[in-house]
This record gives structure tokens, sequence and C-alpha cells, in this order.
């Protein structure tokens, strides 16, 4: 393969990715002419079926967008409303939503880095190929995996869209017995993504980096999930609703996603790689010393290397769980009362793959009149397409079969929830 | 894509496809953490977008779909997919009733897609959504939102013993009663779909003081009108009642119809008891 020539690349089902996708690359003269990562998932129209719907229904359906991440639709949305009524949430309601977000990343994360992501690293197709080739790994990935699904059914009283969320709160508090029961599981996890964090930090990467325009959401004291500012790499710092309305999104032919940009003309990156840059102080000092025997500095601007941020913030999620495990007392009561009244609220979290913000409309009588749902993977797809230019140009010595892998990789990077953003992608290579 | 190495195996060969859909249910077959590496090793992973960049040419033993139908190019694939796979079950409240996507089937023709997009014309979308046995035959039907781990097992080892599942068709109520749950209808006036709802799930939202939300779709022979004059009696609004009935299961004819049914009757009344109830 010579630089110069004319080469199309595309791959028209992504694989290991959530949601369908397709991926297509053009090359002339040896320059990358264009890149487009085209979303054909069908589209659900939330934002269009919650219009008339209760506003306390909210964390129940937009849970239905997306069963990787349930907890965060099930949390922005209850913030957004909570925003909109006006309401408070108590500092033990809202410890024990963290903790039940903690499940969500822990699960999230050791399926991307484990099922989705490594396999990539190893040359295997898929995590029976893992399976082969080192089983103990895999076991481990799974274990962890399913130690946050338990973290999940144990607060929110099931995994894949939980049962016990709701506006104000909880439907109830879990017992003290029943959480301490999570502490010898929670304590392995830990110790399995410590060895995470060393497994993956021994993959190649390619040597590529990137300027990025980081984004996510800052919160004193904490590495932030569930509530905070939005912060940008370049100095923002804004209030949720601030944002939403810096966000502009477009509409482009090829996408069922929309495309977000800040301001209208920015693109930018939320996710594992702009919380590290942004909140890595803030680490515990488990997760701080894996991520320096990893070899990570405080900013992580090699897209392939997100695997190993992702490891680090599993070891922080168990540590944080078990945190707030220490000491734990039910909330009482599990929720506060939810007043009826109008009023429009937003409300942002940090989802395993990136700030998921949401905004209502609420009328007099407890209905949503409007709203507005903007995933991580549809702030980050331009940034995503940009990742895949570089990526290109950087591996043109690549055959195509090495080329399009390296693509889906480059895609696979940023974990894209294309079901959220609308569904996967799929590529293919044909030269002129 | 990349095909695997033609080595002989006898192994019956699984597919999982997805429609219009969250992904939760085929989640599910990756959430058998204790299952999946032997499950792997029954069966020939042949096609699996989630998973997997394996992707080997069909015909295939049984294939898993996922999603409901919402565009042309879906009614199509689904054809062809059946046409390839020897057994065909479909996974979720999506593929079996439409899923939450088919509260579009009750709007305003283009209502959904401008209320969402810009650019209509980019979208190509059906004004409905439809389940998967609308459109061919389909072999074996799991219900829930998401389904079930434990029913989902109990497939896949049925379907490869070439048994018929045992999965129950009964109430939630039956499942509630089994693990000791004091009934919240009953006692606490709290609005319950549990009578009409088929079990699965464990009963778990009156386990934690919730009513149940009908995620499973209806129950054999429920009785959903005595239900709804239940609610009706203890203070639902019918504008409300109605809307619990078509949430997760709207496509469903049972829970779809006792929704209009009840839709109906608040529209007669003016709508009043719309506000504040």
């Amino acid at each position: 393969m010579t630089q110069g020539e004319d080469r199309t690349l595309s791959v028209e089902a992504l694989a290991r990715v959530e949601g369908e996708g397709s991926l297509h690359v053009r090359v002339r003269d040896g320059l990358v002419e264009d890149v487009a990562l085209n979303i054909f998932e069908p589209p659900r129209f939330f934002e269009a079926l919650l219009r008339g719907r209760r506003a306390i229904e909210a964390p129940d359906i937009t849970a239905r967008i997306c069963g990787i991440c349930p907890v965060a639709y099930q949390m922005s949305s209850c913030a957004a409303i909570e925003d909109a009524l006006g309401m408070q949430v108590d500092e033990p309601v809202r410890a024990l939503r963290r903790l039940l977000y903690c499940g969500e990343w822990i699960q999230s994360h050791s399926l991307h880095v484990y099922l989705l992501h490594a396999p990539d690293f190893l040359g295997c197709q898929d995590a029976v190929g893992l399976a082969e080739l080192d089983r103990q790994a895999l076991e481990r990935g799974l274990n962890l995996k399913k130690v946050g699904n338990l973290l999940m059914e144990v607060v929110g009283g099931r995994a894949i869209h939980p049962v016990n969320v709701r506006v104000g709160g909880f439907y109830s508090a879990p017992s003290r017995e029943a959480l301490g029961g999570l502490v010898d599981p929670l304590r392995r996890a830990r110790d399995a993504a410590i060895e995470t964090v060393a497994w993956v930090s021994g993959f190649d990467f390619p040597d590529v980096s990137a300027d990025y325009r980081f984004i996510a959401l800052q919160s004193p004291g904490h590495y932030a999930i569930e509530t905070g500012l939005v912060a940008s790499s370049d100095g923002l710092s804004v209030t949720p609703a601030e944002f939403a309305d810096l966000v502009v999104e477009e509409h482009v032919e090829r996408s069922t996603a929309l495309h977000a940009r800040l301001n209208g003309e920015l693109e930018y990156l939320t996710g594992p790689l702009a919380r590290y840059a942004l909140n890595s102080h803030l680490l515990p000092e488990v997760a701080r010393q894996a991520a320096t025997d990893a070899g990570l500095g405080p900013v992580v601007s090699n897209p392939f290397q997100s695997i190993i941020v992702r490891a680090v913030e599993l070891v922080f999620a168990c540590d944080e769980a078990l945190r707030l495990l220490d000491g734990y007392e039910p909330p009482d009561p599990p929720g506060s009362d939810i007043p009826m009244k109008a009023g429009s609220g937003t409300g942002a979290t940090e989802a395993p793959r990136g700030l998921l913000f949401h905004h209502y409309d609420v009328g007099e009588d407890g209905n949503i009149t409007s709203a507005r749902i903007v995933p991580p993977t549809s702030q980050n797809q331009l940034t995503i397409e940009a990742d895949l230019r570089r990526t290109v140009q950087g591996g043109l010595d690549l055959s195509d079969e090495d080329l399009t892998w390296r693509c889906e990789q480059a895609v696979r990077n940023h974990d894209p929830c294309i079901s959220c953003a609308t569904h996967f992608l799929s590529v293919s290579v044909t030269r002129s | 894509m990349t095909a695997a190495s033609p080595v002989a195996d006898d192994r019956p060969s699984l597919a999982v496809w997805k429609f219009a859909s969250c992904d939760g249910c085929q989640l599910t077959l990756l959430d058998c953490e204790d299952e999946l590496l032997a499950l792997a090793g029954a069966v020939r992973i042949a096609h699996f977008t989630e998973m997997s960049r394996v992707d080997i040419a069909g015909p295939y033993d049984v294939s898993i779909v996922e999603g409901s139908i919402t565009t042309d190019d879906d009614a199509e694939r689904i054809q062809e997919i059946r046409r390839i796979s020897h057994r065909l079950i479909t996974v979720g409240a999506c593929a079996a009733a439409g899923g939450i996507q088919a509260l579009r089937n009750f709007a305003e023709e283009g209502a959904f897609v401008g209320a969402v997009y810009a650019h209509p014309e980019y979208i190509s979308s059906l004004n409905t959504s439809t389940p998967i046995a609308a459109h061919v035959a389909v072999d074996v039907e799991l219900q829930g939102c998401p389904i079930d781990r434990k029913q989902l097992l109990e497939v896949i080892t049925a379907e490869l013993v070439g048994r018929k599942p045992v999965i129950p068709t009964h109430s939630v109520c039956q499942q509630c009663k089994g693990r000791g749950t004091v009934c919240i209808l009953v006692a606490h006036g709290t609005p319950c779909l549990g009578p009409v709802t088929r079990a699965g799930c464990g009963a778990l939202c009156p386990s934690v003081g919730r009513g149940c939300f009908g995620c499973f779709g209806p129950s054999e022979g429920a009785n959903t009108g005595a239900l709804a004059s239940r609610l009706l009696q203890i203070g639902m609004a019918p504008v409300d009642a109605s809307r619990l009935f078509s949430t997760f299961y709207s496509g469903n004819e049972t829970f779809g119809d006792q929704a209009r049914s009840l839709r109906s009757a608040d529209d007669k009344a003016g709508g009043a008891t719309a506000v504040n109830s």
C-alpha cells in the first residue's frame, strides 16, 4: 500500500459497539478527503413520546433509551425534573444515587474494557477469542462486571432498567445488611480493577495524540459523577442549564443522531479522557497510584489509551462504592415529596461514556411539554470523525484489512453508544 | 467482515439481531457472566454484532431477535432473517409488542419525526412500531422490558436440547405471594398492574413499595377491565390509568385497548380528571 493512491474504506456494520452504524473513509492522492460515521440506528423519537407524559415518568421512560447505561438516563432525567420543580435532594439520597451510579460505571466499563475493546489490542475477533488466549483475564472481567450488576440489583432492584429510582430519590432504601453483603465482592473487584489497569497498560498503543477540547462535570472534592458544573479544558465553567444553551445540535443527512457543537461551531470530547484530564487530581489514592504505575500523566491525549483510563475509573468506582458503603445509614425518607408545579429544568450527569444532559419543560398539570436529551455519543461524534481522519492519515502504510480494523478500533476508543445517539457501525474496504 | 476459520464445527449456530431497541435484552445475554463461556462453547456464535467482528453467513440454527420494526428496510431485513433461520426467538417488549416506541402508533402522522429532527426528509421511518410476529412467524417469544436473565437461559437451554421452554404465563401477583410481599394495592391503595402482568421479573416493584408498571406485558387471561375499575375506585384519574396501560406494552392489544378505552372515558368527561389528579 503506497501513499498517493486513491482508497475508499467502508465498514457497513461496526461490531462491538452498542447500536448500529457504519464507517466510510475516502482517500484521494494520499490525503484523507472524507470521513463519515453514519448512524442508521432507527430513530425512536423519545423527545416526542415524552410530550404529554407525567414528569415523574421520565426516569422509567428515558432508561429505555439505553440498556447499557439506564442509570445515567434515570439520574440525568431526575436531576432535570427536580430542577424544573425546584426540588432539593437530601445528601444521603444523593450518596445512594452515587452508589447506584458506581454500579453502572463498573458494569459498563468492564463490559467495554474486556468484551468490546481489549480484543482489538490482542488481535481477537471477540471475547471468545480472548478466552482462548487468556481465559483468566476474561474471567476477571466477567467477575468485575458481575459485581457492578450486583450493586445495581441491590440498590436499584434490577441491573437493566432499575425499578427503585424515582424523581426525588428512591422508592425504598436498601437495608444496611443488604449493602453489607457487597463489601467483600467490591474489595475483590477493586483488586481485579487494579490488575486490569496493569493488564491493559501492557498493550501496544499506536503512537498518536490529539489536542482535544475536553468537557466534563466538576464537583468540589469529588471525581464528579452525578452532579457538578460543566467545565472544559479551555476554561469554561457553567451550570448544566447554561451549557445546554451553548450546545447547538445539527441534523445532517447521514445520521439519525444529531451532531452537537459548542457555540454552534466547536467540536469537543466528553467521557473518560475528559473526566480524567479535568478531575484526575480528585481520584482516590488507590486509583491515582494505579494510573501512575501504568505510566499515565495528568492528561491522556492518546485516544487508544482510553482503555487504561477506563480501567483507572474502574478502580475509582469500586473504591468510591466502598467509601459510600462505609457507615451507610438508609436515608429516611428514601425520597422527597414531589410538588405539582410548572417549570423548566436541566440536569447533567456523567454516563460511563460521557456527559449526558436532559432538559424538560413541565406544565402546571405535571405533564412534560417539551424534552431535549443530548447523549454523549452525539457530542463526541465530530471528534470521533476527526480521530478517524488522523488514524487513516497516519495509517496509509497499513493494508486495507489492518487499516479498517484500526479505524474500527479508533471508533471503539470512545465507546460510542449508538442506541443512545439513536445504533452501531460497519466497515468495508474498497480501493479505486 | 471477517469470517472465522472454516474448521469442522457441528455445534448449532446462533445469530443475534437488533432492530429498534435499547440493546438491553441482548446485553442480558452478556450479563450471563457465569454461563457465557459455557454457552459460547455449546453454540457457534455466527453473528452477534454487539459482541463480535465474526460474521458468518447463514443459514442459522437459531436466531435471537431484539427490537421492533420501524423502517421499510427493517421490514425487508426481518424477512431475510426468517428465511435463513431454522428457529427464531424474539426477546423483549420491543420485539413482542413494539416497545415504548410504539407510542408513535397513536400519534398523528409525522408529528414525532418533526418534534425531534430539523430535516424530517432525511429520516426514513415508518409511522408505526410493530412487533416481529406482525411480519414473520416467530417460534418463541420471550417477554419483558428488559427480559429476565434466568428466563433467557431457560429458553436457550430448551432450544439446545429440543424441548419447550418452561416460562410462566401467570401474573406478577403470584410471584408477590411467593416472596411474601404484602399486597400494595389492597393494603396501601397503590395503583399496581401486578394482577394483569405476566410473571418473570420476580415481582420487583412491589418489593420496593411501588406498583407494577406492566413491563412484562399481559398475563394469560388478564382481566384488565376489572383492574381498571379498581384503579378508578381507589381514586386514580382515567387519564393516568390509561398511561399506566400504555407505556412499555402499548402495542399489545390487551393493554393497548384498555388504555384507549380509559382515554376515551376521560375524553367524554371533558378531560377534567387530567388536572391535579
